[in-house]
């Protein structure tokens, strides 16, 4: 490895950093149905949820590992530490955070982006929220915005009646570990007709080595209402490989909007398996935005189904792929309804030897007459070792379903970049402005701040590519 | 202030495309290079500027008495070589105004930092000169831009550079009298001693509105002719055969065997 090699590995974590934290609780290292007992014990759960638990632990050991797309028997579900607790309360202000949680968030940038975009704001750190804002505003119009631990003990009835039915535990083998041993997560719930103008940010992290991560959120948009929610995180860098598996349901009522964004940027040791769902009934719209930077393997399908008529459904998604990393993501889209509608936008980027997917579901089933359904998927490879696949499925099972189907990939050219370096840009710098240009229809839709996030973020990663 | 270009030989794959082009350029002059299609006038162009795809085998480029030929694409527009591209590329995603400010924030020194309310002022009056229209800086790069809109837009982007040698490659290939007109003009306001200009075209038209002091005539590969406007004057009348006669160069025969041919575009 030659010096300049060295020096861009090094710059390549600019948040790779660990802050020294002391856990209060924590469970020991691998997994079985006494762990599962003791992480409901000490969040002194009810019993329905202990039974959900283990009965989600058995469908865990059931289920295989899928039979498509990459690799995941390299995994030690036994090497695993699955509860770790930081504090023993969950934070009401800022004031209580203790100093090196601060810290963390502060070599961030988050306190600087809470003045300006925050309306509300819960910071993940480790396994359970520790910080927790609800501005008045909205407890006054009556939305809940909490932690997932705090809402199944304020607001059990609602909890359960939603819990796990947009994402059975018997959905997958990591939807169903995340059931079994879920901790922390957001939980929001906007009653009939609220309609919340700004956007409401969440930032996860982990910070402890070999340290899984199973957020469980859970998100109601009641009738009329709509929900603009925005998740973000980056992390540091660790020597062992840490399983991320989280789990996002969300309910979308009768003429009700929900947006969730996201920007996931694990460090890339991480493996990340996540089951995003949510269930739209008639009228209602929901939208993932869906950003994929980091993380050494992904695995990351957002779905909406569409079970109400005229329900509306689009996902607009970005994989950033580099060195060692592997993104495998997508969308589906399960139309039930008649009239229900779809768009999937999928923007996949591949350089210095990354691999990107995209794997999809378009499916229209028998009652979904007259469903429409969009699907434009393009790839860019900004050299020759990166490369690409294209996996769509579409089926329609009725006889006036319609599903259209744009692929492109390509490569960033010579006669492109010798354009661009023809104004005095260096070689990085044309291909950094291409990529910019070709995420552009994704970072549109972020609010500004995370716009300048991700663009900080992509720069960040095609560095990299020099030398 | 000299661009001088000696004795060059280039190759793309494997066909040798300029054979000993020789041409000398100062601040303040204008030069056309005509000659029939296929001769090698946007090689040079290309060349120039340091296109990957081209190959020099022999010969030089030397700007102020210094070889740019080692230079990379990015180096030489920082040196003050410009080209306005005959085919400008579309670049989604990019706007307009962002591509023309990083390109002038490469101009800049390391503390230096663009005046962006001074940049502003000039990228407007640019457009308005070139009757670009309200919409421009916000537009993608030559994205979904009409033929002409392109041509102009590389001659918006010249002007915000201010380069010290630029190429126009076909410039007016695509624009309509009216276009052409302006963009005449506004190439013509540019002129300077801090600018030499190499127009690259195969009609007379352009040279109405942007008057050189030097007409080359390029055939096979190299200059074989130079002149002024009585050039010009001959070669819209009679075309270039008599050039080859009078000079007694063969054409390369590299034409299919045609029956017929399409009306043409002269």
């Amino acid at each position: 490895m030659s010096k300049k090699d060295e020096m861009n590995f090094n710059n390549e974590y600019k948040y790779g950093f660990i802050t020294d934290s002391k856990s209060v609780k924590q469970t020991k290292r691998g997994l079985s149905e006494a762990i599962v007992r003791e992480i409901s014990a000490i969040k002194q759960e009810p019993e329905w949820m202990l039974n959900i638990r283990v009965d989600a632990l058995k469908a865990f050991y059931a289920i295989e590992n899928p039979s498509w797309g990459p690799d995941l028997t390299g995994i030690d579900f036994n090497d695993i530490i699955y509860y770790i607790k930081p504090s023993d309360r969950v934070e009401k202000d800022w004031e209580n955070v203790p100093q090196e949680i601060k810290d963390t968030f502060a070599k961030l940038g988050i306190p600087e982006a809470e003045q300006k975009y925050l309306s509300g704001v819960t910071t993940q750190f480790e396994s359970e929220a520790v910080y927790h804002s609800t501005i008045q505003e909205l407890s006054d119009l009556g939305v809940i915005f909490l932690d997932t631990d705090s809402a199944l003990k304020e607001h059990p009835e609602i909890f359960k009646k939603y819990f796990t039915k947009a994402v059975s535990y018997k959905d997958n083998k990591y939807a169903a570990l995340n059931t079994a041993v879920w901790s922390g997560g957001s939980f929001i719930y906007v009653p009939k007709g609220v309609k919340i103008d700004k956007p409401l940010q969440s930032y996860f992290r982990i910070n402890s080595e070999r340290m899984g991560q199973f957020e469980r959120t859970l998100i109601i948009v009641d009738e009329e209402a709509s929900l603009n929610y925005v998740e973000g995180c980056t992390a540091p860098i660790y020597s062992n490989n840490s399983l991320h598996a989280a789990v996002v349901e969300i309910y979308v009522g009768e003429k009700a909007k929900c947006r969730y964004s996201t920007i996931q940027n694990w460090s890339t040791n991480i493996i990340n398996l996540v089951t995003k769902r949510a269930v739209v009934e008639a009228y209602g719209h929901m939208e993932w935005i869906d950003g994929n930077i980091g993380s050494g393997l992904n695995m990351k399908y957002p779905s909406c189904i569409l079970k109400g008529d005229y329900a509306k459904g689009t996902t607009i998604t970005i994989a950033f792929a580099g060195k060692n990393q592997y993104q495998d993501t997508g969308a589906k889209m399960i139309h039930l309804g008649k009239y229900t509608t779809s768009k999937i936008v999928s923007k996949s980027i591949a350089t210095r030897g990354g691999k990107v997917n995209y794997r999809g579901i378009v499916s229209q089933g028998k009652n979904a007459y007259g469903s429409k359904a969009k699907i434009e998927c393009d790839t860019i490879l900004v050299d020759r070792e990166s490369a690409s696949d294209t996996i769509p499925t579409n089926i329609v099972k009725n006889f006036r379903g319609q599903i259209e189907h744009e692929a492109t990939v390509s490569k960033v050219s010579d006669d492109e970049l010798f354009y661009l370096m023809s104004r005095g840009l260096n070689e990085d710098e044309a291909k950094e402005m291409i990529i910019m240009g070709f995420i552009e229809p994704f970072a549109r839709e972020l609010p500004m701040e995370y716009a300048v996030e991700l663009n900080q973020l992509i720069k960040l990663e095609m560095a990299g590519s020099i030398g | 202030m000299t661009l001088e270009i000696k004795d060059l030989f280039v190759s793309i794959e494997d066909n040798i495309i300029l054979q000993g082009l020789n041409l000398k350029v100062k601040g303040g002059e204008v030069h056309a290079i005509m000659g029939p299609n296929g001769t090698g006038k946007s090689t040079l162009a290309q060349i120039c500027m340091g296109h990957p795809s081209y190959k020099i085998i022999s010969g030089d480029i030397l700007l102020d008495g210094e070889s740019i030929i080692d230079k990379s694409v990015d180096e030489r527009s920082r040196l003050g070589i410009f080209l306005a591209m005959q085919n400008p590329i579309e670049v989604p995603g990019v706007t307009n105004f962002d591509f023309i400010k990083a390109a002038m924030q490469t101009r800049m020194k390391k503390d230096e930092h663009l005046r962006v309310g001074k940049f502003i002022l000039k990228f407007e009056k640019a457009s308005e000169d070139l009757k670009m229209g309200q919409g421009l800086a916000h537009r993608f790069l030559n994205q979904g831009f009409s033929g002409g809109e392109k041509k102009r837009n590389e001659i918006l982007q010249m002007k915000m550079l201010n380069p010290r040698f630029a190429f126009l490659d076909e410039i007016d290939s695509g624009l309509d009298v009216d276009a052409l007109k302006l963009v005449g003009e506004n190439v013509t306001a540019l002129k300077s001693p801090d600018l030499g200009l190499i127009l690259i075209t195969h009609y007379q038209r352009l040279l109405d509105y942007i008057i050189p002091d030097y007409v080359h005539i390029m055939i096979n590969g190299k200059i074989v002719m130079t002149g002024k406007d009585e050039l010009i004057k001959k070669i819209d009348q009679d075309g270039y055969d008599w050039v080859k006669k009078e000079l007694g160069i063969e054409e390369e025969d590299k034409k299919p065997y045609s029956l017929g041919t399409c009306p043409s575009k002269h």
